[in-house]
């Protein structure tokens, strides 16, 4: 709770004090003249030097409330401050106050990893003595000192998303944005992102991230909101989240369908929540998994049934929004509303 | 080791006055634009070596059928193509714009505190250095290919300077059509049935007299050959009528009309 309020000591009077590094009420955005509402009035209340989770699967609205929160785009209806600034009325202070990395690595592909650091400290308004050592500094806190001199084509996806956060600091802005920072990264860059982000947050800095991952969220988050369909479906700290879903994920295979079903009938009341039968595999949501697996081999063993599989695993985001929603992740993709945020428009970067 | 240094943090943004900034941004901008163009092969080959091309398609394959009355057609062709590449490279601007869009870069350009306008100036200032280049190639080349400007060093540079400026606004034009573009090489593709009627159906390669009724009108009062006139006129020391008045005037209306409109839809995109 200290950082922020020095800050920018001029333009002090446009803000409004907040105990929130962010503040966003009844946001709504809507796209296609109404038709796609990709956020549908959101509120949300961002603690200052913690990390933030908005969790949620492609097209739930996330990427659309970065871009409100970071003023890239005006929301619909709605008010947002981002370090007591409006950020419709005052979005200059907002840039100043704010970094940005995401998933699309937004780096300059042609210019070399300092370069890139230097052109976004410029663009800052920072002075260049400052800049050119915060690149330098950026480049070995991130690893990347040996390939500062090389052009960024030539860097690896876990490069391009460090260098994008290296510049996204260059700044040293109070409020950090990351939008997926490790969608599409290998466990290893995903661990030394994680642990990236884990050491800002030591040294004070407040954290708005998105995620698929429910285990990103989990080792990262105080605090989350699950989003689907641009609603808030759920809120609260990421163990309120797991515990009212069960801690543990027991899924069987069966060798046919009719074995699937009579199985998961047999089940009963190994699980507080009803089985998900999905072909040949039957998922239950569980408190303790390994009694709960001996109960349910002993009852199928009995039934004289033949297993295919089984094992036990940590709840994803499919089981959350199985459990919150009765839909599964993947179905919200189909109705992503993600092309619509980006004006229709293409881009390479996505996969 | 601290990534961050809140206590002390930001004494560092400098107290430069707004103006001083943008020109700082736009600088920023296009040094970057200049340095991709540098690092790739493929768009310094379609800027550079492409006219150079021109220059010897048209001076040694088809000139010798382009009769050009009382000139050498050579004194003809290099002022025409001067501005040809010039517009030209108008192209890249389109092709420059889409390309960051579709990257994200202009995304997270404008997430930045810098001056709104600074992604598409810099772009076309970029682009306006890079002709600045292409001239003197062609000046060179032209040279040494036989043209002969009978006009003065001023006058040259003044044509020079003229071709430059008429570009310089026009490519606002071609910003916007990078900027409407879903990518790049839409981009691309939407340029060309513009570029090659205005190019082409001019008075840069041949005398619009020497074209049918149906076409003369239009080539011989588009923007496009009141420029290669006047740059022509004052290359060769006979100016040629009202033509750099002319095309000053349309610069400065393109300007006027283009600017804008392509700075709506910089607001609008990403």
């Amino acid at each position: 709770m200290r950082q922020g309020i020095q800050y920018v000591g001029v333009l002090s009077k446009l803000r409004v004090m907040s105990d929130f590094a962010v503040e966003a009420l009844n946001i709504v955005r809507t796209f296609k003249d109404g038709e796609v509402r990709a956020l549908d009035d959101v509120t949300l209340h961002v603690p200052r030097s913690e990390v933030f989770g908005l969790l949620g699967p492609n097209g739930s609205g996330k990427t659309t409330m970065i871009r409100i929160l970071s003023t890239i785009m005006a929301p619909s209806s709605g008010t947002a401050t981002v370090n007591g600034f409006d950020v419709v009325k005052h979005p200059d202070e907002v840039r100043r106050s704010i970094g940005l990395a995401g998933q699309y690595a937004t780096v300059d592909e042609n210019l070399t990893g300092y370069e890139n650091l230097r052109m976004i400290g410029s663009l800052n308004h920072l002075e260049k003595k400052f800049v050119i050592s915060r690149a330098r500094e950026l480049l070995e806190q991130f690893g990347l000192t040996d390939a500062a001199n090389r052009t960024c084509k030539t860097y690896s996806g876990g490069m391009r998303r460090r260098l994008d956060l290296a510049a996204a600091l260059v700044a040293n802005p109070p409020l950090l944005f990351l939008d997926e920072p490790t969608t599409g990264l290998d466990p290893q860059s995903r661990q030394d992102l994680w642990a990236i982000i884990e050491t800002l947050v030591e040294g004070g800095t407040s954290v708005l991230l998105t995620t698929q991952y429910l285990e990103e969220a989990d080792r990262l988050c105080k605090q989350l909101v699950v989003l689907d369909h641009g609603k808030i479906i759920a809120e609260g700290t990421s163990q309120q989240l797991k515990t009212s879903l069960g801690n543990t994920v027991l899924s069987l295979s069966f060798t046919s369908t009719a074995d699937a079903t009579r199985g998961a009938a047999l089940l009963e009341g190994i699980s507080s929540k009803p089985a998900n039968v999905d072909g040949t595999v039957v998922e239950l949501t569980v408190e303790q998994g390994p009694s709960s697996a001996a109960d349910a081999l002993r009852r199928i063993d009995i039934a004289e049934i033949t297993l295919a599989g089984l094992t036990l695993r940590e709840p994803s985001l499919d089981d959350v929004f199985l459990s919150l929603t009765g839909h599964k992740a993947e179905e919200a993709l189909l109705l992503s509303t993600d092309d619509a945020s980006k004006g229709g428009r293409t881009r390479k970067a996505r996969s | 080791m601290s990534l961050t240094s809140h206590q002390t943090a930001l004494p560092t943004q400098t107290q430069k006055s707004n103006l001083r900034w943008a020109i700082s941004d736009v600088l920023t901008i296009a040094r970057r634009n200049l340095l991709a163009l540098v690092r790739i092969p493929s768009s310094l080959v379609f800027a550079l070596i492409q006219p150079v091309m021109f220059v010897l398609l048209f001076r040694y394959v088809f000139g010798g059928a382009i009769p050009i009355p009382e000139s050498q057609y050579v004194n003809y062709l290099i002022p025409g193509i001067l501005v040809q590449t010039t517009i030209f490279g108008a192209v890249g601007t389109a092709i420059g714009l889409a390309e960051d869009l579709q990257r994200g870069l202009i995304e997270r350009f404008r997430a930045l505190p810098m001056a709104r306008m600074a992604v598409l100036a810099g772009r076309t200032v970029s682009d306006f250095a890079r002709n600045v280049l292409v001239l003197i190639i062609i000046t060179v080349v032209g040279m040494a290919v036989g043209f002969r400007p009978h006009g003065s060093i001023v006058a040259y540079i003044q044509a020079c300077l003229l071709a430059l400026l008429f570009a310089y606004c026009l490519s606002w034009g071609f910003a916007f059509i990078g900027l409407a573009a879903p990518n790049s090489e839409t981009a691309q593709a939407m340029t060309f049935p513009l570029i090659f009627p205005m190019t082409f159906a001019s008075s840069i390669f041949v005398l619009v007299s020497t074209m049918p009724g149906w076409l003369r009108g239009f080539a011989t009062y588009q923007p496009v050959s009141e420029t290669a006139d006047a740059v022509r006129g004052l290359m060769s020391g006979t100016p040629h009528g009202n033509s750099t008045w002319i095309s000053l005037a349309w610069a400065a209306g393109a300007i006027l009309v283009l600017g804008p409109l392509a700075t709506a839809r910089y607001r609008r995109a990403a």
